[in-house]
């Protein structure tokens, strides 16, 4: 039997593993269940006891994108047969589709938000950061804490103040309110984390660049940038992230044009009662960019939860 | 490539003074050596040349040009980092094409492939340029990093250390093939080295710090053979000077208290009683350790000598250097 003080032994790992698994399982639950929910019929989907096994249908997909008007059988015997096979569905409910719905409009609402703060937020972050790293900044400490200290309290402690603010600017329910409003939310968290990760990069790299024929923001951007790009990168989810699923501000400061998806999934109503099939439609579709976005990023946000954990 | 003057450059970091009122001509293609342990000020002087770090008086011409104003770039000076500061991020390859891509030089690509290729030779790394910079032993980043300035031709080079992390063999492949390079070059080199060995092989100058001051600049034989100071004295010779009380052997000039003997400065078979402690059996020289009056010292004789532990050694200076209580040379 050979003894290692670095490696588990088998029963551990097996252990280890029982536990990851099963933790993994339990927070998939309601994924999967949200997931599943979008695929049921509005009886399934209410049904008690719950069913687990259904025929799975469109429907709910069909109910998020359009807009639909209750139709007498002469009207539907008018307007000839269905044409497309999310027609079929809505004539199988006694129903016509009347236009799209305004998810796709809340989406992309919600894509110009998300990306537009995640990316203003690393350019000023990024600057910040590099500044309170490298140069002497007067009152460098004190300006740091004071940064931070805008995350001591909820945000939304200051929503009246921010929403009488908007109004008076005009930035009620616009883009450009909405970005700015959670880039200044997220920014101490980036200057934070940033600066930490900047800070592990030697400063000789740049003195060597900089003898090498290279200006200071030259170096920046060839020698420093490059490097940083793994904590920019996970910083980059965790604002996306937050900008992504805010829905408190987007319930106060949005209604109509910049309306984000949160606040609008819910308010989908179906016939009789809420339209459970459609709202998880709208959640499950909702969640993939920020998977995809975090797949794509993944081995830096390792790394970006583990940083200065391991010094090199 | 230019000549180099500091006047009465002085620097401090905090209440840390690294350099007072240094004061050296660097002449147009020669090889200047800075000695002196850890802290004297070395690395401060190459700072101060390169522009990384700005002297809080005097001023540095370069080439007969006022570097004050000058960012590094401007200064068109070449630099190996003690610690290599390779490109993690780039390939060897990369790292050696980096300054030739600069945007002050814009070398066109097939005189960078060139002159990339000539220098990895020199250097040994040509198997290495696909490499990623970081996956190299200490010795192939030490050599990449002396590379990406020898790509350059730069009014002055300088080089801080940049052989202290190879083995010996490589190390003095290294000392010839700088050597050669800087002599068919014309270059001007600035290096900081602790090898004696270096400084006496390869510099045409050596400048020696103390504390952040020049205490002596000349060519190496000079400072060996007629150095300031007991301190100027033990920086050059290995094994390194003898320093005993001016009276052991009698015949010192007035205030002198100590003397400084060079181990070949000993001759053997006439004057003072000596015990032999140890012997060293180098090959082509042996050394002798010697208890003179309770002090102890090192010499060196004939290669085949048949002294051996506890054997009687009479030995008198030849030629000695006098020093005050101050530690400056009297005679």
């Amino acid at each position: 039997m050979s003894y290692s003080v670095t490696e588990p032994s088998k029963g551990t790992k097996w252990l280890a593993g029982v536990l990851v698994v099963s933790y993994a399982i339990i927070t998939l639950i309601p994924l999967l269940w949200i997931i599943a929910t979008g695929f049921k019929s509005p009886t399934d989907s209410i049904a008690y006891p719950p069913v687990v096994v259904f025929q799975p249908t469109l429907e709910g997909y069909v109910n998020l994108f359009t807009e639909r008007t209750r139709a007498t059988d002469e009207m539907l015997a008018a307007a000839g047969p269905p044409t497309t096979w999310y027609d079929q569905i809505a004539r199988d409910r006694g129903t016509v589709i009347s236009g799209p719905s305004r998810y796709g409009q809340r989406f992309l609402n919600s894509v110009i938000i998300g990306f537009g703060s995640t990316a203003l937020c690393m350019v000023l972050g990024t600057a910040a950061a590099y500044a309170f790293s490298r140069f002497k900044v007067p009152l460098k400490d004190d300006l740091l804490f004071f940064i931070l200290s805008t995350r001591m309290m909820p945000p939304i402690a200051v929503a009246i103040p921010i929403f009488l603010m908007f109004r008076n600017l005009g930035l009620n329910d616009t883009h450009l309110g909405m970005i700015l409003l959670y880039t200044a939310v997220n920014l101490s968290l980036s200057v934070w984390l940033l600066k930490g990760f900047i800070d592990e990069i030697p400063i000789e790299y740049e003195e060597a660049a900089l003898i090498d024929g290279y200006t200071r923001f030259q170096a920046f951007y060839k020698v420093v940038l490059p490097q940083a790009a793994t904590g920019i990168a996970s910083t980059a989810i965790f604002c996306l992230i937050f900008a992504w699923n805010e829905y408190a501000f987007a319930v106060l400061l949005t209604s109509g044009t910049a309306q984000t998806a949160p606040p609008f999934i819910p308010t989908i109503i179906g016939t009789g009662g809420k339209d459970w099939p459609a709202v998880a439609a709208g959640a499950t579709i909702f969640l993939v960019p920020v998977m995809v976005f975090t797949i794509m990023l993944r081995k830096h946000l390792l790394r970006g939860i583990t940083f200065g954990a391991v010094r090199k | 490539m230019a000549e180099v003057v500091l006047a009465g450059i002085s620097k401090s970091f905090g209440k840390q003074t690294a350099l007072e009122d240094v004061s050296m001509t660097i002449p147009d293609g020669s090889f200047v050596v800075l000695l002196g342990p850890t802290g004297a000020g070395k690395t401060t002087t190459l700072r101060m040349v390169s522009g990384l770090d700005r002297p809080d008086m005097g001023q540095v011409r370069i080439g007969g040009r006022d570097a004050s104003g000058l960012t590094p770039a401007q200064r068109d000076v070449a630099m190996v980092f003690q610690q290599y500061s390779l490109y993690p991020h780039l390939t060897v390859r990369q790292n050696l094409e980096f300054p030739l891509k600069s945007p002050i030089l814009r070398t066109p690509q097939a005189e960078i492939d060139r002159k990339v290729a000539e220098v990895a030779e020199v250097l040994q790394i040509s198997h290495k340029l696909d490499n990623k910079a970081t996956a190299l032993s200490g010795g192939e980043m030490q050599r990449v990093s002396i590379g990406r300035a020898l790509v350059r031709n730069p009014s002055v080079y300088l080089m801080d250390e940049p052989l202290s992390s190879l083995d010996a063999k490589l190390r003095s492949d290294l000392r010839i093939e700088l050597k050669s390079i800087q002599a068919n070059s014309g270059a001007t080199l600035l290096y900081v080295t602790h090898d004696q060995i270096e400084a006496m092989t390869m510099a045409t100058h050596v400048g020696v710090l103390d504390k952040g001051r020049l205490v002596q600049f000349g060519s190496p034989r000079e400072i060996y053979e007629n150095p300031v100071s007991i301190y100027a004295a033990s920086r050059l010779g290995q094994p390194r000077i003898n320093v005993l009380p001016a009276d052991v052997f009698g015949g010192a000039p007035r205030n002198a208290t100590h003397i400084g003997l060079r181990p070949e400065h000993i001759l053997q078979g006439e004057g003072e009683d000596s015990f032999v402690q140890r012997v060293e059996h180098l090959g082509d020289q042996t050394r002798l350790h010697l208890a003179l009056k309770s002090h102890g010292l090192i010499t060196v004789t004939d290669a085949h000598t048949t002294l051996k532990e506890g054997d009687i050694v009479k030995i008198r200076p030849n030629k000695a250097f006098y020093f005050d209580a101050a530690g400056a040379r009297l005679a």
